[in-house]
């Protein structure tokens, strides 16, 4: 009863809080700012706005182009039912389940910017190369930070490396570890959901963006399944994050869920402010940001195995 | 019974291609009754194959033999069976592709002699893999070794067929030499050519590491494993697709079953051989795609995957072997489980991708990636095998590649579990290594999967290209489906995975743990179920919303500008330019770049190739330099076959004399 109730919440959070974290994020910016910025629940508006409009495809355009979105947003879905929300259960797990968490974004990949090829526009083509160039060297520094949690937890299963056998005993005796792969991981964040200093999507020139000029040509339905999409992956890294951050144990239910969802909070937070008080970086030097993500994680997993 | 209905299927496998000879060169009677008997014989193959699965019992056949130390001994195993199944599955599978795509109407010339090669070659492959004995083990060894290199040299009339195929020959004879050298030591430990378990009596630490290294030689150069890999790359691009199929996907295989058969003969492995196996099973992985990324030869990009492949199968046999020296019961059954259904798993997506490649020469006539484009619209079943095997090969779920990529990872991440003396926790530091591969290959088959299928042609011939003939899809679609099955219902090859792995590692005993205890399949096959449910219920809901709202077209949305033409898409070469660049200290592109001075410049141009470095900087000038130096030797080359003859005879009779 209490799994079924829990696995519930779990479904319920994170598909529909996920646009609010970016509502949260815009708002923030727009503080800095000192705008008055669009209401919280902007992102909601935009997403039923945009399931109601018609869709424009180019002619150039096959199959591949309509199942970018879709499988971007089945692989996204299924991959946030893996998180543990709060204690140390998710509605799917099994042992090894953080290796399907990675392959799926990267089916997720392949398709997204194989859509975006399927365009034959040129902008397409570059964002579409940067993103799978920057998803390898991502790619192995959120898994040397996974092998600092295996090894700490002695578990393959995201549910107990995340969950509340992580936290109390390992931020006293690891804390150094645990810390570098927090910062290593949240440039994994930053890069994988595009944001500043890695990428910035209201820039209005198209050749200096990532993620957003390889879906340029997506309208309609199509495009809000992708903005959706988008805003699960943030939740998902920003959920791997503020339950590694989380020092003590969450099991109860009243407890563990406020306790969450106000770490999500902060984490929308400072990626507005990070946002507001940074400017991108050159797309030459994201590669050394980037390898420096995989020696903190790497630096983390040195320490424990001497 | 399994291992004579294996015999009677290598017979008619291997005189598949005589009937042919015998009859016109302009009828096309011979290539359906060779293709007739290849099938044949191919199904008898694998049926033994299923015989043997089905009663698990072997009963060798042993025969006498007028060759000294030689003995007709084949028998059947666990491990040979897992081999044999690629072996006939692809040649078969290739013959029916043959039909359609190397048509004796349109080869007039060596259609004939492909089709005699392409029986011997699998009939010495299963050969090999049945044989008990070292000398027959060499028999079918050099049977496919120079079927494989008539086979490349197809074309033989092409100035580069012919100096590739020389490579091709150069290395695998230094394999051939190195085996030598390596079952001389086993002779020497055993006293016999037999293939049994070595004599611990006998083994030195000299002796043992010998024996490692002249199996590192003899079969990482038929692997492929880097830096042994240079014959790889421009045979498998210059070969008819058909024949890349069977050789990326099955003939490197004979390398990493001889490399496993060989550490099952060997008691106690040094805890040193499984580390540096996984190293060089790491080092290719990496630099396999990193390669591949570079290339903008179609064929041969897939070629530089293969040798990939090769590094993810080494990876998982060193992890095993580890396994073994430690005493880690769990470290074999995932490591090897992953490795040999890697294998086959390899053998499946690779020939898949080879096919739809040779499906795209056969419509377009070139294998340059940045001359293609827009493929998927004119040939819309080769781009769905195409994204198949990408998919596939990407180890992405659904498929059949995330499975057995799924092994490896739960054993390198549970050597992290293991404290005290039989601890090896650097191993784990290949999970992160085996991730980059897989992100690599995902850059790789984006790359290749959009310049040739997606966007739109940039040249004449990809604009009029047409789909292949039934005979070729038909070849690809069983491919397809294996690799959807494997991946969707991973929890029934376990039997067979554990019975090879037992087959590999008779130490672990009967009362070892299963190979579903130790890895969840069966929640990686509810998962698979559930995405593929996932993506058609949205996709279904998704064409239900656009079918009920106002659907337009126009042209791609330019960013202002109004005009694009084929040639302003982003090419291969400028999709994989940063990671070439990231990479640049092990592929040396070599960049063609003229700089533009004046205000109004002249046109000018600019190309970039990433050539093969241990080939073209290490392994030629080696070879140069000993032409040099032995060109005093040339007095005895007198290119009559007499003088040879003559040669060998004083060679033996002054062996005779010094005994």
């Amino acid at each position: 009863m209490a799994t079924i109730l829990h696995n519930t919440m779990h479904i319920l959070v994170a598909f529909t809080l996920p646009p609010l974290l970016l509502g949260i994020i815009n708002r923030t910016k727009a503080l800095f700012a000192g705008r008055v910025g669009p209401p919280l629940l902007q992102p909601y508006y935009d997403l039923i706005r945009l399931f109601q409009k018609g869709s424009v495809f180019s002619t150039t355009t096959t199959w591949v182009f309509r199942a970018g979105p879709v499988v971007g947003l089945v692989t996204v879905a299924l991959a946030v039912l893996m998180i543990p929300l709060v204690g140390s259960n998710a509605p799917i797990s099994f042992k090894g389940d953080l290796i399907l968490l990675a392959y799926l974004l990267g089916l997720n990949r392949f398709f997204t910017a194989s859509a975006a090829l399927d365009t034959g526009s040129p902008f397409e083509g570059m964002g579409a190369a940067r993103e799978v160039t920057y998803a390898c060297l991502a790619e192995p520094a959120f898994f040397l930070g996974l092998l600092v949690l295996a090894r700490l937890t002695g578990s393959l299963q995201l549910a107990e490396m995340l969950g509340d056998l992580l936290a109390p005993s390992h931020w006293r005796t690891a804390g150094a570890s645990l810390f570098l792969v927090m910062l290593s991981w949240c440039i994994v964040l930053l890069v994988e959901n595009c944001r500043i200093p890695f990428d910035d999507p209201n820039t209005h020139l198209e050749l200096t963006m990532i993620h957003e000029v390889m879906v340029l040509d997506h309208s309609g339905p199509a495009f809000g399944m992708i903005l959706y999409a988008a805003s699960l992956k943030l939740f998902l890294f920003g959920a791997l994050i503020v339950r590694i951050a989380i020092p003590f144990a969450t099991g109860a239910m009243w407890f563990g869920w406020p306790v969450f969802l106000g770490g999500m909070f902060v984490v929308a937070v400072a990626i507005g402010v990070l946002e507001s008080t940074m400017a991108r970086v050159r797309l030459t030097h994201i590669p050394t940001l980037l390898v420096t993500a995989c020696l903190l994680s790497g630096f983390g997993i040195l320490t424990l195995v001497r | 019974m399994s291992e004579r209905l294996v015999l009677i299927g290598i017979v008619i496998a291997a005189v598949s291609g005589f009937p042919g000879l015998f009859l016109s060169r302009h009828s096309t009677l011979g290539q359906w009754l060779s293709t007739a008997l290849a099938v044949i014989g191919s199904a008898v193959g694998l049926s033994s194959v299923g015989v043997f699965w089905a009663a698990g019992d072997s009963q060798p056949i042993v025969r006498p033999w007028a060759i000294p130390g030689g003995e007709f001994h084949v028998a059947m195993d666990g491990l040979s069976a897992l081999f044999l199944v690629p072996i006939f599955l692809v040649s078969l599978l290739g013959c029916v592709y043959g039909l359609g795509y190397w048509k004796q109407a349109e080869h007039p010339d060596n259609g004939r002699k492909l089709r005699l090669f392409y029986g011997l070659l699998p009939a010495g492959m299963a050969l090999l893999v049945i044989a008990r004995n070292s000398i027959l083990f060499m028999v079918g060894w050099e049977v496919m070794a120079l079927s494989a290199f008539f086979l490349v040299t197809t074309e033989d009339h092409d100035r580069a067929v012919r100096e590739t195929g020389w490579i091709y020959l150069v290395a695998t004879k230094v394999a051939t030499v190195s085996l030598f050298a390596l079952f001389g030591l086993l002779h020497a430990v055993n006293g016999s050519f037999k293939l049994e378990p070595l004599n611990e009596a006998n083994l030195t630490p000299g002796i043992t590491t010998a024996i490692f290294v002249f199996m590192l030689i003899g079969f990482g150069i038929k692997a492929g494993i880097m830096p042994f890999h240079v014959w790889l790359p421009s045979s498998h691009a210059i070969a008819p697709s058909h024949v890349s199929a069977i050789m990326s996907g099955v003939i490197i295989k004979m390398g990493i079953y001889g490399i496993l058969r060989i550490t099952s003969l060997v008691p106690h492995p040094p805890v040193a051989w499984g580390g540096i196996v996984l190293v060089l099973g790491t080092i290719s992985g990496v630099l396999g795609v990193a390669f591949a990324v570079g290339q903008h030869d179609l064929k041969r990009l897939l070629a530089y995957h293969s040798i990939e492949n090769i590094g993810i199968i080494v990876m998982g046999i060193g992890l095993a072997l580890l396994g073994r020296s430690l005493g880690r019961d769990e470290w074999v059954i995932l490591g090897m489980s992953g490795a040999l259904l890697h294998v086959w798993n390899h053998a499946l997506f690779k020939a898949l991708l080879f096919l739809s490649a040779g499906s795209v020469i056969h419509a377009v006539h070139t294998r340059e990636i940045d001359h293609l484009g827009g493929l998927a619209k004119r040939m819309p079943l080769t781009a769905l095998c195409f994204v198949v095997g990408a998919v596939a090969i990407c180890g992405l779920p659904p498929l059949n590649g995330f499975v057995s990529e799924f092994l490896i990872y739960l054993g390198l991440f549970g050597t992290l579990g293991v404290e005290g003396k039989s601890s090896f926790a650097e191993a784990a530091f290949a999970a992160p290594a085996l991730a980059l591969i897989g992100a690599l290959a995902v850059a790789c088959f984006v790359k290749v999967f959009g310049a040739v299928f997606l966007g739109t042609a940039r040249s004449e011939h990809a604009s009029h290209a047409h789909e292949s003939p039934p005979s070729m899809i038909a070849a690809m679609s069983v491919l397809v489906a294996c690799c959807f099955f494997i991946g969707l219902a991973p929890f029934a090859v376990a039997p067979v995975l554990e019975q090879a792995v037992s087959a590999w590692a008779p130490s672990l005993g009967e009362s070892r743990q299963g190979l579903l205890t130790l890895a969840p399949l069966d929640s990686i096959s509810v998962m698979a179920l559930v995405l593929v449910a996932g993506l058609a219920v949205t996709s279904g809901l998704l064409w239900l919303r656009l079918r009920n709202s106002v659907v337009e077209t126009g042209p791609t949305w330019g960013c202002g500008f109004t005009a694009p033409t084929a040639r302003m898409q982003y090419t291969s070469s400028s999709f994989a330019e940063m990671l070439v660049g990231l990479f640049g200290w092990a592929l040396r592109p070599r960049i063609h770049r003229v700089k533009v001075t004046a205000l109004l410049p002249q046109p000018t141009d600019f190309h970039s190739h990433v050539p093969d470095p241990v080939l073209d900087e290490l392994v030629l000038p080696t070879f140069r330099f000993s032409a040099w130096l032995f060109s005093w030797f040339r007095v005895f080359q007198q290119g009559r076959i007499q003088a040879y003859l003559l040669y060998i005879f004083v060679a033996l009779v002054a062996l005779l004399l010094w005994r």
